[in-house]
């Protein structure tokens, strides 16, 4: 029996994103077979909406509220509101998404409450009436499992991708929280935001990844081709620190080890060569695809199919086969 | 104004990093440097002291060793140093870390505590947001820019697709992004003042932090077992005739794998 299992849900004005119904699925999954109840908590304008989405991956209890503070400020409205719901509802496990403002309030409350937490879960495994937690670290080099102990909660921030979704057929009863803020909690309020250019879905979430790196040249053939192939693919274009150093393109796009680190299912790599800086970003990605002028480019270590050749040409032909292939 | 600046020593972000037989980093082989994010903090505390005045302190809890990294900081141009160091603090995990870090914040003054966005080993990005939680002050994380006046920290949050504004009344925790700036190189003049410069030494009993919360044994999130990942097979590398070619075995493969 592994307690009951709280999910921070995290959603576009009612939309749950991809990684709360990943969450939800794995937590259902998990509560069918030990025992327990898959609560979720959403925060601010339509999270009380989010509960027929939720409930069809197997939540059971919504705790939710539409207040606008969550909307205006940063981390602290909503790590307050979660320490409540926590005290309330006593869940032994409680999972985030690994994201900016889950890691923010996931470290807020674990602070408050003195409790274990463990960053860039991949698996959930039951061990003594709660669940140890299997980390990545060191780029993917390693896979840690971690023990949580002598705490109230067991916090888990949890890699998006990490678990597939899936519907059960329940439904979610909805409790909604009167959340009253106060001035010392409601203090880093957010201000305008300017949208970057063709903002991209952000790369941990995205399930295929195309990657241009030294070999593209310059900045033009991202915006091009290599675009065109991800979107071809439903993919988004990420880059090596070669390519961003070079400022072909933003550092949002940075796989490697001082980027973001990627666990798409494909991961394309095109004119990059495949230092252990760039492996350690994308290597547990579930296929890899090379493409490279150079037959010694370490990265065909790693690729699951490597094609040696000039990117130039192959990939708008590959745009081309695969859009043939689609119908499109 | 004063600023704190969180610096943590790393192992070389080129260096092959392995686990020790008890679960922790195998620092011993290890070249230490500053973790490179923290640097785009200590720039943006040195440039805000250019630009209106104050004392930077760079404070690291680390081993002995540390000390050395930190005279880089120094070299930066940071005014002085606190380190905590103490064979007891061995293997103390992220919130460990941020108790020790707001005990020794509360032994100096401070406006503004900035870190880097993570650091390179762990790369967790937690220690932010447990100081802000410990020192109850408000928290501004992955600014791109940042900018002070009338007593608030105004910051451009780099987040999904974009940048937003965020204000917050000092005294504030916050983190810095890679790119945010461009690190300094220290000068020569600066290595040399460097070495005068103090570097206050303090150990686990000079803070009100108690010593079951740290160490291997304050550990929450102890390692029960570790396996390297196995080194992956390296599958078919084709040198197809013509880009069409190409594009026919990728598309299949894909297919195959039902990406298409």
């Amino acid at each position: 029996m592994a307690g009951d299992i709280l999910i921070y849900v995290e959603h576009e004005a009612g939309r749950p994103k991809r990684t709360a119904l990943e969450a939800a699925s794995q937590a259902a999954r998990m509560t069918a077979e030990h025992g327990g109840k898959v609560l979720a908590v959403a925060l601010g304008a339509g999270a009380t909406s989010t509960a027929g989405q939720l409930g069809k991956y197997g939540v059971e209890e919504l705790y939710a509220s539409d207040d606008a503070v969550f909307d205006d400020y940063l981390s602290a409205p909503h790590a307050d509101a979660l320490s409540n719901l926590l005290e309330q509802t006593r869940p032994t496990s409680v999972l985030f998404p690994d994201t900016l403002d889950g890691r923010d309030i996931a470290a807020r409350v674990a602070a408050r409450h003195d409790c274990g937490l463990v960053s860039s879960v991949v698996e959930l495994t039951p061990h003594n009436q709660h669940l140890d937690g299997v980390e990545t670290i060191f780029g993917g080099n390693y896979l840690t499992t971690v023990e949580v102990r002598n705490s109230p909660f067991s916090i888990f921030l949890v890699r998006p991708n990490a678990f597939t979704p899936e519907e059960t057929p329940r439904s979610a009863t909805l409790h909604t929280i009167d959340y009253r803020s106060d001035e010392g909690v409601a203090r880093a309020r957010k201000g305008a935001s300017t949208a970057e250019e063709g903002a991209p879905t952000p790369l941990e979430e995205a399930s295929i990844i195309v990657s241009g790196g030294r070999g593209v040249g310059g900045p033009e053939p991202f915006e091009t081709i290599l675009k065109q192939l991800a979107d071809s693919l439903g993919g988004v274009v990420g880059a090596s620190r070669a390519a961003v150093d070079a400022g072909w393109v933003a550092y949002s796009h940075q796989v490697g080890q001082t980027g973001r680190t990627v666990k798409p299912q494909l991961y394309m790599a095109i004119g990059i060569s495949g230092a252990v800086q760039h492996r350690v970003g994308m290597q547990t990605a579930d296929t890899i695809v090379a493409i490279n002028r150079d037959p010694d480019a370490p990265i065909f270590a790693l690729a699951d199919l490597g094609v040696v050749g000039d990117l130039f040409k192959i990939v708008p032909a590959l745009t081309d086969e695969i859009k043939r292939r689609k119908g499109a | 104004m004063n600023i704190v600046v969180c610096v943590k020593q790393v192992p070389d972000t080129t260096a092959k990093k392995e686990l020790t037989s008890d679960f922790l980093l195998n620092r011993a082989d290890l070249e230490s440097v500053v973790n490179p994010f923290d640097e785009y903090a200590l720039e943006e505390a040195l440039r805000l002291k250019e630009a209106q005045g104050g004392e930077v302190t760079v404070l690291t809890m680390g081993p002995p060793s540390a000390e050395e990294t930190m005279r880089k900081a120094l070299a930066m141009g940071a005014d002085r140093g606190v380190l905590v160091t103490d064979p007891a603090l061995a293997g103390t995990d992220w919130l460990g870390t941020c108790r020790i870090l707001a005990a020794a914040l509360g032994r100096l003054e401070y406006d503004l505590v900035l870190t880097g966005m993570e650091s390179t080993d762990a790369r967790s990005g937690l220690v932010p947001g447990g100081l802000a939680e410990l020192l109850d002050v408000p928290l501004l994380t992955y600014a791109a820019k940042l900018s002070v006046s009338d007593g608030k920290a105004t910051i451009s949050r780099q987040i999904t697709g974009g940048f937003q504004e965020v204000v917050a009344p000092l005294p504030a925790v916050v983190s810095i992004v890679k790119g945010a700036n461009e690190p300094r190189y220290p000068s020569l003049k600066g290595i040399m003042a460097s070495k005068r410069k103090e570097i206050m030494k303090l150990g686990l009993a000079e803070l009100a932090v108690d010593a079951d919360a740290v160490g291997m044994r304050g550990s929450k999130t102890p390692v029960v077992a570790a396996s390297p990942r196995p080194e992956k097979q390296a599958g078919e590398v084709i040198k197809p005739e013509t880009p069409e070619e190409a594009a026919v075995r990728i598309a299949d493969f894909l297919q195959a794998a039902k990406y298409i």
